[in-house]
């Protein structure tokens, strides 16, 4: 079982199955005390998880390996060379004189603007989603009125709605509210966009909690406040973390609303300064890539410390 | 005791979700195809121009070549993600002794944005400097300059973004197939290749849906990878709808028509999910993820 736990995309309830039915059924083409020897070796093996080795799968797997560690090799080395190193070295090998110089360059630029936007973008949307959707998914979990469950039939249709349609009006709105060159102007149109996926999770989760447990609520006099408050948070924190992961995330890699609603270096989040470097710098390929890097940074600390998480909030996504 | 109405949560629980949803993103639909009929070049009021969008839309080769590459993208990236994500997901929800570590590395392009993912692709293929320069049979080929294999490698850096998220489903629903399945189907002398056709594809069924709905979706609204590699080019060779819509509205100031184009991505996209959605059942769907 242990050498499942570092994926943690399961939390046991579903994946122990194999394992404890270990029991293969009677076959009514060959009896099991009637089974050669080679073939209950081999059902032997596979419980012990050394079954023949799948070739194929294995191949492509480490092609796949090869594809994936190559760019990003690539891409650290090439941030720890110097401009001239760059242009006249081999690109794969490693860097001679590794240097911060490129890293220097970025931090005293703009880059901690871009991180503290991007950080308050992704912070703010997290608090409406949040806020909005756990209130939301308790309502339609327990209320079975036509109104409520209308509503959250509208919310699910949102989960077609490409954001892309939506920009040219919500340039629109924004410019109206003048709102537009504002950090604002991006998280609204974020958390709206980011609100269906988090409704169905909550709700989802918010449906598992035992009608006793409301019950008992009520006999002690809890109005529905109270028990929101007392019994439905508590017992909603892993929906709230899989529905804060995966929000951080949409916001913290949002394109288009910052760059149709935003213009100015004040507001300019992380995923547009990453590109608006690839101009500044022109040539100076390696502070462009040392920039990409430390991008990664804040979301590669997640992924060593909450990897369950990171990646439960990634499939949430799924919901889509 | 019975709970009484009272003692459950109001509708205006779910209210202030609902209003806000309704502003920002319901309320923009709305509007896009209002928008659609009429001239606005992004200053002032847009003017009512009654069907004119439309009936240039129609006219416009572009907007149909930008549809019909969209569409190819559609089919490429599906092809490429659809084989490599549940081979590699099935292969990763086995008990392989070196899997835990291999793994680990197989999902990190899930840590970039995709505006990383798209400039760390525009480094690694340059056609003087890049990683490919390093690599026999690579050396030279101009990746992203080349109007026929742009299109190719657009579809690659879009696969490789997505192939972990995509293995990621594979994976966790791989892990549900019960392992006495695999059992009895040895004990009938069922090879390896015959177990997975016969066993582990049909109940990944709703899992292949899944990820089929994503990806369709996903490749009707690529947008900031192709911007940010290409821009749409070399030329027009990688311009799709989406891309098409954002050139003539924030860089043509034709806010009216690029609002029909918007109109039109906002059918296709909608109209996908549904149709796969409802020819396959929603409700499963759902269920499915609840495994998750």
């Amino acid at each position: 079982m242990s050498d499942r736990a570092p994926l943690g995309m399961d939390d046991g309830r579903t994946g122990g199955v194999g394992v404890r039915t270990a029991e293969a059924p009677p076959s009514p083409i060959a009896p099991v005390p009637e089974v050669p020897e080679r073939q209950r070796r081999r059902v032997w093996n596979r419980r012990r998880g050394h079954g023949r080795p799948n070739v194929l799968a294995g191949v492509l797997a480490t092609v796949w390996l090869a594809l994936v560690a190559v760019p990003l090799y690539f891409l650290v080395a090439a941030s720890f060379r110097t401009r001239s190193e760059y242009l006249s070295d081999n690109p794969l090998a490693p860097p001679p004189n590794p240097t911060l110089e490129n890293y220097a360059t970025v931090l005293t630029g703009d880059f901690p603007t871009y991180l503290l936007n991007t950080v308050v973008v992704t912070v703010a949307t997290v608090a409406i989603v949040v806020g909005l959707t756990l209130p939301a998914g308790y309502a339609v979990a327990r209320n079975a009125g036509r109104v409520v469950q209308r509503g959250f039939s509208l919310m699910l249709v949102g989960l077609a709605i490409p954001a892309q349609a939506a920009i040219i009006p919500v340039y629109l709105m924004i410019t109206q509210l003048h709102l537009y060159d504002t950090l604002l102007a991006v998280i609204l149109p974020t958390a709206a966009f980011a609100m269906p996926v988090a409704l169905l999770v909550m709700t989802n989760s918010l449906r598992d909690i035992p009608r006793e447990l409301y019950e008992a609520q009520t006999l002690d006099g809890a109005g529905p406040f109270q028990a929101l408050r007392h019994l439905v948070l508590p017992l909603a924190k892993p929906a709230i973390t899989t529905v804060a992961v995966f929000t951080s995330l949409t916001a913290w890699n949002g394109f288009l609303f910052p760059l149709v609603l935003t213009q100015s270096v004040e507001t300019r989040v992380l995923t547009l300064g990453l590109w608006d470097y690839q101009g500044q710098f022109g040539t100076d390929v390696p502070a462009l890539l040392a920039a990409v890097t430390l991008s990664v940074v804040p979301i590669f600390v997640l992924y060593l410390v909450g990897r369950r998480y990171l990646l439960s909030g990634l499939t949430a996504g799924a919901g889509k | 005791m019975a709970v009484t109405r009272q003692d459950r949560p109001s509708g205006w629980y779910l209210a202030p979700a609902i209003t806000f949803f309704g502003a920002f993103a319901v309320l923009p639909m709305v509007l896009v195809v209002y928008l659609s009929f009429t001239s606005w070049n992004g200053f002032g009021f847009p003017a009512l121009s009654g069907a004119e969008n439309w009936t240039r839309l129609i006219e416009d080769g572009r907007a149909w070549d930008s549809l019909w590459l969209t569409l190819l993208f559609m089919v490429l990236t599906w092809l490429v993600q659809t084989p490599i994500a549940m081979l590699i997901g099935v292969w990763a929800a086995g008990r392989q002794r070196n899997r835990a570590v291999l793994s680990s590395f197989f999902f990190l392009p899930l840590l970039l944005s995709t505006a990383a993912i798209a400039l760390l692709w525009a480094a690694v293929l340059d056609p003087n400097f890049g990683a490919t320069q390093a690599l026999p049979f690579l050396g030279g080929v101009n990746f992203l300059g080349d109007t026929e294999l742009v299109v190719y490698t657009v579809v690659w850096v879009i696969s490789w973004q997505y192939i972990p998220f995509h293995t990621l489903l594979y994976q966790a629903a791989a892990r549900q197939v019960p392992q006495s399945l695999y059992e009895a189907a040895t004990l009938d002398g069922a090879g390896r290749y015959r177990q997975f056709f016969t066993i582990t594809l049909p109940l990944l069924k709703y899992t292949v849906i899944t990820s089929t709905v994503l990806m369709l979706v996903g490749s009707v609204t690529t947008f900031d990878t192709i911007l940010i590699l290409t821009g749409g080019g070399p030329g027009t060779a990688t311009r799709i709808l989406p891309l098409h819509m954002y050139i003539t509205g924030f860089s043509g100031f034709e806010f009216g028509y690029a609002s029909a184009i918007a109109v039109l991505l906002l059918l296709l996209g909608a109209g996908l999910s549904l149709a796969v959605t409802s020819a396959t059942g929603f409700r499963k769907m759902q269920s499915q993820q609840e495994g998750m």
